[in-house]
């Protein structure tokens, strides 16, 4: 049969922190390289944002191999946010970053209150970025990180220190390794963060019994992928209801199935991360299923299913 | 060019206890492919295992046929090791840079082990390009030489070593080596095998002033250089150790630029 009426089309698009997302669907910091990596395999202009890897004031060596250990449905990993430093980052990854639509999402840590300032400054003088989101629950590192995001007090100091430095937005990413992350959330919202991403990897081990000793190098690694999705679900759902500000759920999101879960637990948006590193098409596949999803469901805009969890 | 695709399986051999030879049908990463470089397989039909494994291309026919040779070193191995012909496998590649291949110069291949698998397909290409190729092979024992038939077909010079004895020289594959360097003054050097092996042949390579070249493994999560999940250490000019991924900066690296210390030093660096 002919069709002559073409369904209308769904919105995906969102709106989050003052940004315009065409989809809610974006990487997740790290898993993601700076783009370029994924380039040969998905058009990052259809992406909903741009991710890019935690960039420190200065280069980070990272952590000694190995770095990574498989374990039942998840990875531990203990990169220790390895990168090149502001300056390579502005010189090299930003030009290429900035001739893609999608709004860009520089995620940043520091050792100091003092660094997360600089790298604030520095990255708003900066053309093409569209937004910072500061990365205060790294479990891999000594200095900084999950430091700064284990703590209220100490969370909602780096968030506004960032905000004091910066007119871009700032989404603020927590980690689930805490008593009561809506606390976090909570402070973070109340000294100006403009969205909140959750969670981060969770900590673990695991053990080489051949040799009796740790898998990874680092002895301590965060745990991602479909093993931490009820959990990252979890911390979703309790933070949106804690918090005004929006929220971006992440935690091993494999499927469209599981990117609407979130949605409907409250998030605005969700990052994939751990998913891409399996399938480079993974977030393709991810927007296109959420899409099928909407016209299934005989609705028009995705933004019907943020929060519509029935309890 | 790098591809992402189904490949299907044309016959999948037994060669001895959990090693097995998987030939597949991909003429876009087979007729891409140079030795050294590595395909990143799917060795799941869910998320358990669920990490891509990364194993090196052993050779890559013109009939679009590309083989792959591994061990069953855990769940996704074993998975992979029951695929029948005709199921089709997700694999990306090639991946990773590959070996030098030089033209009409007097090479030498030291294998260890499941070392081998890269080297088979440098041996092919290296005759191709009108190379000398000395291969010496080295194992346990007897039982663990793989692919000697095809080793013997394609006229390499073959050494063979082995732990107990039971073929040619008894002992590691590098001190078989070492007695053919001076006679034989050799251009290049390649060596693929365990890490201590590697470290021996390095060693020896940089006593003899002869540029190597070596493969080298890591477990590996995205294999396209975006997580650094797979690091190795290197030295740069300075002698300063600095991490480089296995996939995108490897996972051939020049032997004189791999800091081989052993790991529980680098946890005190």
């Amino acid at each position: 049969m002919e069709q002559t009426v073409k369904a209308p089309k769904v919105n995906l698009a969102v709106q989050l922190a003052g940004l315009t997302l065409q989809n809610p669907i974006m990487p997740a910091s790290g898993t993601f390289g700076f783009g370029e990596e994924y380039a040969p395999f998905i058009d990052l202009n259809r992406l909903g944002a741009l991710v890019v890897k935690t960039i420190t004031l200065h280069p980070t060596p990272g952590n000694p191999p190995p770095r990574l250990m498989e374990s039942y449905c998840g990875l531990l990993n203990s990169v220790g946010l390895q990168n090149p430093g502001l300056e390579v980052f502005l010189r090299e990854k930003l030009p290429y970053l900035r001739q893609y639509r999608p709004p860009l999402i520089v995620s940043i840590a520091g050792r100091t209150m003092e660094e997360y300032a600089e790298l604030a400054t520095r990255l708003s003088e900066a053309k093409g970025i569209a937004a910072l989101e500061v990365n205060i629950s790294c479990p891999n590192v000594k200095e900084g990180g999950i430091v700064f995001g284990t703590v209220p007090a100490m969370a909602a100091r780096v968030t506004a220190i960032v905000k004091e430095h910066t007119h871009l937005p700032v989404i603020v990413k927590l980690t689930p390794n805490v008593t009561d992350i809506t606390a976090i959330a909570r402070a973070v919202e109340d000294a100006g963060a403009g969205a909140i991403a959750l969670i981060n990897t969770l900590q673990g081990m695991a053990i080489d019994i051949e040799k009796r000793r740790p898998a990874l190098a680092n002895i301590v690694g965060g745990l991602s992928g479909p093993a931490i999705k009820p959990v990252a679900l979890y911390a979703v759902w309790r933070v949106a209801r804690a918090v005004k500000v929006p929220v971006i759920g992440m935690g091993g999101i494999m499927t469209a199935r599981d990117a609407i879960e979130f949605l409907l637990a409250g998030a605005s948006a969700v990052a994939v991360g751990t998913a891409t590193l399996v399938n480079p098409g993974a977030i393709m596949e991810i927007i296109a299923g959420l899409e099928n999803y909407l016209t299934e469901q005989g609705l028009e805009d995705v933004r019907e299913l943020i929060g519509a969890l029935q309890t | 060019m790098l591809q992402y695709l189904e490949a299907e399986v044309l016959a999948s051999h037994q060669l001895g206890q959990d090693v097995y030879l998987l030939r597949l049908h991909a003429p876009l990463i087979a007729e891409a492919a140079q030795p050294g470089q590595f395909v990143h397989v799917r060795c799941s039909e869910t998320f358990d295992p669920l990490l891509r494994r990364p194993l090196s291309i052993h050779d890559a026919g013109n009939k679009g046929e590309l083989t792959l040779l591994y061990q069953v070193k855990g769940r996704g191995t074993a998975w992979l090791a029951l695929q029948q012909p005709g199921q089709k496998i997700n694999i990306l590649g090639p991946l990773g840079r590959g070996f030098t291949l030089p033209q009409n110069k007097r090479l030498a291949l030291v294998a260890g082990g499941m070392g081998m698998v890269p080297l088979l397909f440098l041996a092919r290409r290296a005759l191709e390009a009108g190379n000398e190729v000395d291969f010496f092979y080295g194992t346990r024992d007897r039982e663990q030489l793989y692919q000697l038939e095809t080793l013997k077909a394609m006229q390499v010079n073959l050494f063979l070593a082995t732990d107990d004895g039971s073929a040619g020289f008894q002992g590691p594959v590098t001190k078989l080596w070492e007695k053919y360097i001076p006679e034989r003054s050799y251009d290049r050097g390649y060596a693929c095998g365990p890490r201590q092996a590697l470290a021996a042949f390095a060693r020896l390579s940089g006593k003899f002033s002869l540029p190597a070249e070596v493969s080298l493994e890591e477990r590996m999560a995205c294999g396209l250089g975006a997580c650094r999940g797979c690091v190795t250490a290197l030295l740069d000019a300075q002698g300063k150790i600095y991490y480089e991924n296995v996939c995108t900066g490897g996972p051939v690296f020049d032997a004189a630029t791999v800091y081989w210390g052993d790991q529980v030093k680098w946890n005190k660096l």
